[in-house]
């Protein structure tokens, strides 16, 4: 049994955002599919006095894909992403994310917003997202701002989202013919499991030098991160098996991983160094 | 608070507080007690029921949330006679002890609906979400087998136990 709470289901986005903001006297949480916030409240891990529940408002969920842009709107669900036709031709490495996603039934609940403010650091969305250079747009009643997925996580389970302001929205440009994006994440098994390592890279490349290359890391340190040292060896270059290689292990050295019941900190980095060298390996062989 | 859904094809209202789980509307409130509560945490699935058609832990979702939806439960799912899953895992003993078998209809038959010729990767992949203590995952894959096969209208394979070595 949860703990009581006040619970509003307001229809409009206006309305939620004066329930976040103080509604009821007390700052109401925002619940969306309710896999991650109905778990921690079962468990005493948040008590929240009020909780406002975004379902009844369509307009939060859905996949828009412009000329130059991709936008989710923030209670689109993992199955969403995963049945998406659109996200299979501008952001395959989210879609391979939303199949290594829970299993079905949690897939068909939880929201890509949810997953990112639900602040965990083997989130699987986040990697890809971070990888593309997506943004989160955080909306309150005084306004509203756009910041970078790269920069929206602080700290072990904080980030920049004040209690007032709502993610409203995730996007990122679409990106170019010459670029690939890819996603592997690392699990006790192979479905339902928290990730143990998930890496995401991306790369463009022209004439072949590389132009841009993102690695972003999950579950091996407080936050989802890009190894930003080993993307900055990688650009302007032409790769060789010994600069990602040499690249990878940087990647290990920015990583903190610990020892948990799921694997140890050494294995962690064993597996950054490896899926890193891999992913690396594979997108600059589609594209030379 | 008041919530008005429909279940197994029938209007229901309930009076819930706002911290009434899904599932305990369904088992307490409805008396549809084949519904499963495993973990109440996300992880075994016996709590699977359809929300719109799709699967759904019903321990991880308030009533509320289900307000003006269609669910179906494990009692919803046979029409007269037994659903193709329902008689994939009597024929093909996909069950023991019988505490994950509701969840574990439920997810067969949300990944069914989609594809009806699954390999057997993609019927693992269907029922990942589902724990079976007494881990008889072997039979309840051959009980989905079964059952695709007479979705599509084929003759299901022999069981293993009828098959000479």
């Amino acid at each position: 049994m949860l703990s009581g709470f006040e619970l509003d289901l307001p229809d409009t986005l206006v309305g939620v955002l004066d329930l976040i903001a103080d509604g009821r006297g007390t700052p109401a949480v925002p619940l969306a599919g309710g896999t991650s916030l109905i778990v921690d409240m079962r468990a005493r891990r948040t008590m929240p006095n009020a909780v406002v529940w975004l379902g009844k408002i369509p307009e939060l969920r859905g996949i828009q894909v412009t000329q130059d842009h991709v936008r989710l709107g923030p209670c689109t669900t993992v199955s969403d992403i995963l049945n998406s036709d659109e996200l299979a031709g501008s952001g395959v490495s989210l879609v391979r994310a939303a199949e290594a996603f829970g299993g079905q039934m949690v897939r068909n609940a939880a929201t890509v917003a949810g997953n990112i403010a639900c602040n965990s650091p083997a989130s699987d969305l986040v990697p890809p997202l971070m990888a593309l250079d997506a943004e989160v747009i955080l909306e309150s009643r005084s306004g509203s701002r756009t910041v970078a997925l790269d920069r929206y996580f602080t700290g072990y389970k904080e980030d920049v989202r004040r209690t007032d302001e709502l993610i409203t929205g995730i996007s990122w440009k679409r990106q170019e013919e010459s670029s690939v994006d890819l996603f592997h994440k690392l699990a006790r098994r192979k479905g339902d499991a928290i990730t143990v390592v998930g890496v995401a890279v991306n790369m463009a490349v022209s004439d072949g030098t590389c132009m841009r290359a993102r690695i972003a890391l999950g579950a091996v340190a407080p936050t989802v991160l890009r190894a930003k040292r080993a993307e900055s060896m990688l650009e302007g270059e032409t790769l060789t098996p010994g600069l990602i290689e040499a690249a990878a292990r940087q990647a290990t050295e920015e990583a903190s991983p610990i020892d948990d019941v799921r694997a140890s900190a050494t294995y962690r980095r064993h597996g950054i160094q490896v899926l890193t060298a891999r992913l690396l390996t594979q997108a600059w062989g589609r594209l030379t | 608070m008041e919530v008005s859904l429909t279940v197994n094809g029938r209007n229901v209202s309930s009076d819930v507080e706002p911290r009434t789980l899904l599932v305990h509307l369904l088992r307490e409130d409805l008396d549809l007690t084949g519904t499963h509560v495993g973990c109440e945490s996300g992880y075994c699935g016996a709590c699977t029921v359809h929300l719109d058609g799709k699967p759904v832990k019903s321990c991880t979702m308030l009533a509320v949330q289900a307000e003006g939806a269609d669910i179906t439960t494990i009692e919803g799912l046979a029409n007269g006679e037994l659903h193709a899953v329902q008689e994939g895992f009597w024929e093909r003993h996909g069950l023991q002890c019988g505490y994950c078998t509701p969840g574990m209809i439920m997810s067969a038959a949300g990944m069914l609906a989609e594809n009806d010729s699954p390999s057997e990767g993609e019927i693992k992949h269907g029922i990942e979400g589902n724990l079976c203590r007494c881990t008889g995952y072997h039979n309840i894959v051959k009980a989905i087998e079964y059952a695709a096969a007479k979705m599509r209208g084929d003759e299901p394979a022999e069981p293993e136990w009828e098959v000479s070595s």
